[in-house]
């Protein structure tokens, strides 16, 4: 069987066929096809099941508003669901499968919902499935989501890459129908930067689908020429196969240019689809008009489809879902598919006109005045429908095909993406775009009611030339061809009163009586109609079925449907894929990371790292034999405490100061003094927020008297910044400080344990004297390292070890770790993790990322004393709060395990003996645990309530979550070296 | 959105990183009686106008300035944007 239902003429190229695939059996159709046309063509008019009773559906539209003929294109990792096949265009090879049936397409075992209907009724969700509560998880919900499954997801990675786009344009026009190629020809002509974006593949709009002429042109020739000239204009770029899918702030519109949907695969090098950011100075919605329904019982059988979708089936894509077809209108419109189909030698078997004596009479084809259909049959596809004449006799007409034109409803979507709210015009008994439209927006053509050819042809020249005079151009209307300037003559009708079900939308499946039944249980307004029925709330929006509801509601209320209101629009206007929003943002580009000036290096020696915010670090160095991270951790730990150790702390942000105020402001963003800072001095500084919170710490060193160089967490590098610059810009403008983040510009290496500096020595130039008694703890300084390399030096630990940092440019550190081990070998020097740097600190006491949570102030650190008050800082006013200052108040103190072979975990929470581990009776919680080898038992820091007097006494660490306990005893945060002997070493 | 840098034209606000209200450039003095007061006020009390709103951006993709926007909030309407330095100093802040 091939191509049965194809006829004369049309806009594809005969000269090539495609060969195709729909549920597994091949087909042939052309260039220029769509799926749906040459499905129609090939005399398959049966094309999905309907998402809730499985009922046999048939397109009812050639264009992106269809709510039935949704398929799944391709197989293997490019399958894609819901795609609707009035739409996707017909490459060599295309496999397309039919959705949610169960079974085969003609003979779904699930078609038995369509018996059981009575069940399905609108808000049947919440009145059938409430109980037994049980019953939804495991029976219900698995079941319905089966029962009304759209397309089916592969499971495997898109292998094809999709993009982002950014592009400027002075006037921005959605649409290339004859209102939007009016308005660029008028535009372009005029020199201003254009962007004419349309959602098919062949611009030209209806022009393309109808046949009456534009001067001495077929429209359709017209279309094309004005299309040539515009793209042989440098300033218009012409967008096909593009959808402006919404109306953002400031004039930014999102588009979806689908670059290769219509080929097997992408070109080498070309992304499947590109999100495109467009920002226009105007924009011109020519977005055209969707012709509306008529609802009638069983209105949804295959084969009756909008009059203006058959036309376009016709006249564009020379099919026919059928050789005999009747059409069913309120207005003259439907009458030109009648005269078209017959020009194209179809059998016309009647024109039903529900107008009484508007209806206009011809000899051409039978026209049933006043008559209305009340009814169709035929087992999936249609083969008659019933018809009630205007004297009340019903007369059965046989047909394959039924085109239902119920008027045209103005595609205004665009308009409301930013709470523009549409208007009822009574003339065109149609919403027109109303209240505020996007900044910047006009709507030209049929989106604005001008229905003619000729009407959308002037209007897209007027507007474009209003538009361009925004702009200071100076543009002339393009000549215009002679067109066809009928009038709109429709009596509205939304649907036929009957018994049955006819459905107003046929992707939700959403009846006239489903929503007659809302109304009934008290949803009047048209927000909640829709949300409760689900009217308009599939994929297609409710195209096609949103203004019908609103009649039926109407009718229910006795309202107007102005009275009525309308739900307005949100993007996008049609579904976009996932994976353009994502654009290159996937796999490992979702997240980059950062590495390390030593991440190389350490990744030759087979560190295992961890991700610190948006950093790598190495996180320990497993050795050969070690098979447990603890064997790793505890071996860095003791070599370097027993010799020296090198850990790479480049990640910790840091922020150069400086100005003749840099003191002073640094003794402002800091709670405790800088002022006096000498030069060639670090000191630690604990940063608060205005609520008197820590909000984070480091060191501070002078190099110069108006120079510093600050430290901060890895964590907070940047929200640190940003608050040293909120200060100065914002607090204090008038002091002369500047701030720059040079976290990126030093590479920073710790060097820890009792022969660190023995180790510096060997690269340190011998100009610079860093003894003991030269470079004494909490010293800093510029030197020189290997031989003229500039370089800092800083004496600080975090480890409690004699210790230094010591800062190159960055693009030295690969090779200043790989000298630091070479000279380190002697002394046995190891490179540590992030796991033994926290072992290390958890001994010796220092609060880290666990201990400043954002809910700690300095007085719970154990630092209230820390906090002067002789100054103003940032936070320290408000640490006076009388809250902040409880005697009881939780602080910082260590624990130990009564029992030394117990261990305990961090997040316990600290019972006192004997009471119920309840909130009540929390006495504070363990914030940080580790094993330590030193020690040779678990140790913790915690926040104990009054923790600094209760030394010595034993509590429980309750972990309710693990549910274990263990007594624990309250220690010195200190764990090693409390008097701070080897700092200073 | 876009706001218009004072000094660097219209840029895309996904440059920017927002704090919220432009009072925060008010901070008290702490050397008032009522000090502890006048900053719980200045730090938790905040206005949340349906319309027109000073607010606070920080141009972290671009030059590191912070803007005083003013922007409808119902609309999305920027109607000026300063430098936060200028404002600060209009409103007296100084050493």
């Amino acid at each position: 069987m091939s191509q049965t239902n194809r006829i004369d003429g049309g806009l594809i190229d005969r000269a090539r066929t495609l060969s195709f695939r729909f549920d597994g059996k091949t087909f042939q159709g052309h260039p220029g096809d769509t799926l749906a046309s040459a499905l129609l063509a090939n005399g398959v008019r049966l094309m999905g099941r309907s998402f809730k009773y499985h009922r046999p559906r048939g397109p009812i539209s050639a264009g992106s508003e269809e709510p039935n003929a949704i398929v799944e294109l391709r197989s293997g990792a490019r399958q894609e669901p819901n795609t609707r096949a009035t739409t996707a265009e017909l490459f060599e090879g295309l496999d397309a499968r039919s959705q949610n049936r169960v079974g085969s397409l003609s003979f779904d075992l699930l078609a038995v919902n369509d018996l059981l209907s009575p069940f399905f009724a609108a808000g049947f969700y919440y009145k059938t499935f409430m109980w037994p509560k049980a019953f939804w998880e495991k029976l219900y919900e698995p079941m319905i989501r089966r029962a009304a499954g759209l397309g089916s997801l592969t499971g495997e990675p898109d292998p094809d890459v999709y993009d982002k786009g950014f592009v400027h344009c002075d006037l921005l026009i959605i649409g290339a129908g004859p209102a939007g190629l009016a308005a660029a020809l008028t535009a372009g002509r005029a020199g201003a930067d254009v962007i004419l974006a349309d959602e098919d593949f062949v611009l030209g709009g209806r022009l393309n689908a109808e046949t009456f002429a534009l001067g001495d042109d077929a429209g359709a020739d017209w279309a094309r020429a004005a299309v040539a000239e515009l793209a042989a204009m440098p300033t218009v770029r012409l967008m096909p196969r593009t959808t402006v899918i919404g109306a953002f702030d400031h004039g930014i519109y999102g588009a979806l240019e689908r670059v290769s949907d219509h080929l097997p695969q992408p070109a080498q090098g070309k992304p499947r689809q590109t999100l495109w950011r467009i920002y226009a100075k105007r924009s011109l919605l020519c977005a055209g008009a969707t012709e509306r329904p008529i609802a009638f019982e069983n209105n949804d059988r295959p084969g009756i489809m909008l009059a203006s979708a058959l036309r376009s089936y016709a006249n564009r894509w020379a099919a026919v879902p059928g050789r005999e077809v009747a059409i069913f209108t309120n207005n003259d419109d439907g009458h030109r598919t009648a005269a078209d189909l017959l020009a194209k030698g179809i059998k016309v078997a009647a024109v039903i006109d529900n107008r009484k004596s508007d209806a206009p009479g011809t000899n051409r084809y039978e026209v049933l005045a006043g008559a209305q259909v009340i009814g169709s049959s035929g087992r999936l596809g249609l083969s008659s429908i019933s018809v009630r004449l205007q004297g009340g006799e019903t007369r059965t007409i046989a047909c394959q095909a039924l085109g239902v034109s119920g008027g045209w409803n103005p595609n205004v979507h665009l308009t409301c993406h930013q709470r523009g709210r549409p208007v009822w015009n009574e003339a065109l008994a149609a919403f027109l775009p109303g209240g505020a439209l996007p900044p910047g927006m006009t709507v030209a053509g049929a989106a604005n009611g001008a229905m003619s050819t000729a009407g959308a042809l002037a209007s897209g020249a007027a507007e474009a030339v209003a538009a361009l005079a925004d702009l200071g151009f100076k543009a002339r209307p393009a000549d215009l061809p002679e067109a066809e300037d009928a009038p709109v003559r429709i009596s509205p009708l939304f649907h036929v009163a009957g018994k049955g079900r006819a459905w107003l939308d046929q992707q939700n499946d959403v009846t006239v009586k489903d929503v007659k039944l809302a109304h009934q249980e008290g949803y009047r307004s048209v927000e909640h109609l829709k949300r409760y029925t689900t009217l308009g709330m599939a994929t297609d929006q409710g195209k096609t079925a949103n203004i019908g509801g609103l009649a039926v509601m109407a009718e229910m209320t006795g309202k107007s449907i102005p009275e009525t209101g309308t739900t307005i629009f949100r993007p996008p206007y049609t579904p976009v894929a996932i994976g353009a929003f994502a654009g290159r943002s996937a796999g490992k580009d979702f997240r980059p990371v950062r590495q390390t000036p030593s991440h190389k290096w350490a990744a030759e020696q087979g560190a295992v790292f961890v991700e610190v915010g948006m950093w790598l670090r190495a996180q320990w160095f497993p050795r050969p034999g070690e098979t447990h991270w603890r064997q790793s951790v505890d071996r860095e730990v003791l070599a370097t405490r027993k010799s020296v150790g090198i850990c790479d702390v480049t990640t910790l942000g840091k922020v150069d100061v400086q100005g003749t105020d840099a003191a002073e402001f640094l003794n402002r963003i800091y709670a405790n003094p800088f002022a006096k800072l000498a030069v060639g001095k670090v000191r630690y500084g604990l940063m608060l927020r205005e609520d008197g919170m820590a909000m984070d710490d480091g060191t501070t060193a002078r190099l110069a008297e108006d120079h510093f160089v600050l430290t901060t967490t890895t964590a907070n590098a940047v929200g640190v910044y940003r608050h040293m610059e909120f200060c100065r810009q914002c607090l204090w403008p008038e002091m002369d400080v500047q701030v720059i983040s040079t976290t990126e510009a030093w590479a920073q290496f710790s060097v820890a344990g009792p022969n660190a500096r023995r180790l510096l020595q060997k690269i340190v130039d011998p100009a610079f004297d860093i003894s003991n008694e030269a470079f004494p703890y909490m010293g800093c300084g510029e030197i020189t390292v290997c031989g003229g390399l500039r370089a800092r030096l800083f004496r600080i630990s975090f480890s409690g070890e004699l210790a230094y940092e010591i800062a190159v440019p960055t693009r030295y550190g690969d090779a200043l770790v790989r000298r630091m081990v070479e000279v380190g070998r002697e002394f046995d020097a190891i490179v540590y993790g992030t796991e033994a740097l926290g072992v290390m600190r958890i001994e010796k006491g220092h609060a880290a990322g666990n201990e400043l949570n954002g809910t700690t102030s300095a007085l719970n650190l154990g630092m209230g004393g820390m906090v002067s008050k002789k100054k103003d800082a940032i936070g320290s006013t408000l640490s006076e709060r009388e809250g902040m200052n409880r005697d009881d108040a939780l602080t910082l103190v260590g624990f130990r395990p009564v029992n030394p072979a117990e261990t305990f975990a961090a997040g316990s929470h600290f019972i006192a003996m004997g009471p119920e581990a309840n909130a009540k009776n929390d006495q504070g919680y363990m914030t940080s645990v580790c094993f330590s080898p030193n020690l040779g038992h678990t140790i913790g820091l915690g926040f104990l309530k009054n923790g600094a007097a209760r030394k010595g006494e034993v509590l429980r660490a309750v972990n309710p979550v693990q549910n274990v306990e263990t007594l624990v005893e309250v220690v010195s945060a200190h764990f090693i070296d409390p008097e701070g002997d080897r700092l200073r070493a | 959105m876009i706001i218009p840098h004072p000094l660097l034209g219209p840029r895309d606000s996904q440059e920017f990183t927002y704090l919220g209200d432009a009072n925060l450039i008010d901070r008290p003095d702490w050397q008032a009686e009522d000090a502890v007061d006048r900053f719980h006020d200045y730090l938790y009390l905040r206005d949340n106008p349906a319309g027109e709103h000073k607010e606070l951006w920080f141009h972290e993709q671009g030059d590191r300035s912070w803007l005083v926007v003013t922007r409808n909030t119902l609309t999305h309407e920027i109607i000026s944007a300063e430098l936060a330095r200028d404002v600060a100093r209009t409103r007296g802040r100084s050493k």
